[in-house]
């Protein structure tokens, strides 16, 4: 589903050098490396965010190496979640289809099936500011999920919370990943967050990413 | 070592006379009351020098009457206008990386610096005395033609039905404004622009928005409140403007006068109550248009407060 093959990436003083990685349909990876590794440049180059030297990058067989973020068919979260504070709940989910055009029906729908599946239903008319971490995380998945794309990319979005929270969460993308079948590429420092949702955890090491047992063993 | 450890722990064992506050607030609260007894002893000095009736009677002469209304017409244009090439050049120098940043950034402040005797020169030399001022002045009378010709209405409502070109006219009174005001709303919505995360329009992109539709729906909302003390700081600029209108625009009454243009002329004649109450005026005219907008922008920035 997601194929990276020798990209190469410059940001700023840093590069990323010939990295390759391969994430199978349905699959949840995980991604990790330490701070200052390249897993957030890596990420925003897959979603279209930052430009890539040489390299090509795939998503469901198709080249997206220099198809625009619009285009890439690739829902994002950031790590600050980067929700629009000026918009309600029901807006950010609905924001993605109205862009598509999309009649107000299916719209409406569409925002109460996803605000259903993430049990943030009784915050559609409520702006981020002041809803708790748990809810932002919530609703920062929902718009991410909610024009259906094959792909999410999370950039550790579980790193500001307590371990309650944290949890709950985690509950939350597992069962929301195995119910509309997405391809999860999770950027995370945590190897437990990594042993409680991923099939396969990569590492980056030294620009190269590996699987995480190669660099344990 | 043991015997340094203690000379220190003695030493800082010490109660610790920290020094009053009392200076400090006295200081910062004395130079602010001084500075707004200055300013509403301004105001207070000039009311006290003219009456209702000296007021009355500057407003009811027809050229004092049309100067205000030309001055509220110039300024809501130049307003307007300002914001509209503030948003764009703000998010460029916010946005934006390329080789001479730092020059362009630094030509968009010039108009601040500039004396406003020499923006009117150098308007004035750019209109009447070059080709592509010219030409601009013969496109822009075309154009006031098929405005006067499709929305008469509108132009006679605003008084711009009988511009006759740029130069020594109404559009000169605007450009003397606009050059000013509107370098202080580039640079308000530049800074405006700076402090919206630009990680919210990267996500924008990705749910779909071109830059276009990322901008129109995410940042702008975050930036009302910028752009409302964008146009009010416009709009501010341009009621006190003289020095470039007086030397771009002229002094003619009931053409090109404007509220500084009448102090100046009735000044100039000696007649000291009218300019008294024709400043009055302004400064009625100019704290209710600040109360209103900065109502305005506290009531569609509550949301971003709350943030």
């Amino acid at each position: 589903m997601i194929e990276l093959d020798a990209i190469s990436i410059r940001a700023g003083t840093f590069r990323l050098d010939g990295v390759s990685l391969q994430v199978s349909k349905g699959g949840y990876t995980a991604l990790m490396g330490r701070t200052g590794s390249g897993k957030t440049t890596l990420l925003e180059a897959i979603c279209g965010l930052r430009g890539v030297e040489s390299g090509s990058i795939r998503i469901a067989g198709q080249d997206v190496t220099h198809a625009r973020p619009s285009q890439r068919g690739i829902g994002y979260v950031p790590q600050d979640l980067a929700l629009f504070p000026t918009m309600t709940v029901a807006r950010q989910l609905a924001l993605p289809l109205s862009i598509r055009r999309l009649d107000r029906q299916f719209i409406t729908q569409r925002v109460d099936s996803i605000a259903s599946l993430l049990g943030i239903g009784h915050l559609l008319n409520r702006r981020p500011a002041g809803l708790s971490g748990g809810e932002l995380q919530r609703v920062a998945l929902g718009r991410a999920l909610s024009f259906a794309p094959p792909v999410l990319c999370l950039d550790e979005p579980l790193s500001a919370l307590d371990d309650e929270t944290r949890e709950e969460i985690c509950r939350v993308i597992k069962r929301v990943q195995e119910e509309v079948e997405v391809t999860v590429l999770h950027v995370t420092h945590s190897l437990k967050d990594a042993q409680m949702l991923a099939d396969v955890t990569l590492t980056i090491r030294d620009g190269t990413v590996v699987p995480l047992q190669e660099t344990t063993a | 070592m043991s015997r340094q450890n203690n000379v220190i722990l003695e030493r800082l064992g010490r109660p610790h006379r920290s020094k009053p506050d009392m200076p400090f607030h006295a200081l910062f609260i004395g130079l602010t009351g001084f500075f707004i007894l200055l300013i509403v002893g301004l105001l207070v000095a000039n009311a006290s020098f003219t009456s209702i009736e000296d007021i009355r009677t500057a407003l009811a002469d027809e050229a004092i009457f049309a100067s205000v209304r030309l001055s509220l017409v110039t300024c809501t244009i130049t307003a307007f206008l300002s914001l509209l090439f503030a948003i764009p050049a703000g998010y460029v120098l916010a946005r934006y990386r390329f080789p001479g940043r730092s020059i362009v950034d630094a030509i968009v402040d010039i108009p601040i610096v500039l004396p406003p005797l020499v923006v009117g020169i150098s308007l004035l030399i750019l209109f009447n005395q070059t080709g592509p001022g010219r030409a601009i002045e013969d496109w822009f009378v075309s154009f006031v033609a098929w405005c006067n010709s499709t929305v008469p209405w509108l132009m006679d409502l605003l008084g711009l039905s009988r511009i006759q070109g740029i130069t020594y006219d109404v559009p000169a009174v605007i450009l003397g404004q606009f050059m000013v005001a509107s370098a202080f709303a580039v640079r308000t919505m530049r800074v405006t622009f700076d402090q919206i995360d630009p990680r919210r329009e990267q996500v924008a992109l990705t749910l779909g928005c071109s830059r276009g539709q990322a901008v129109r729906r995410v940042v702008l909302p975050e930036a009302r409140r910028g752009m409302v003390a964008a146009a009010t700081l416009a709009w501010s600029r341009a009621i006190g403007e003289f020095g470039p209108i007086l030397v771009f625009a002229g002094a003619t009454r009931m053409k090109t006068e404007v509220l500084p243009t009448t102090i100046f002329l009735e000044l100039s004649v000696g007649n000291i109550e009218a300019a008294v109450a024709v400043s009055l005026v302004m400064v009625a005219v100019a704290l209710a248009i600040l109360i209103l907008a900065r109502s305005l922008g506290l009531w569609t920035g509550r949301d971003h407060e709350l943030q």
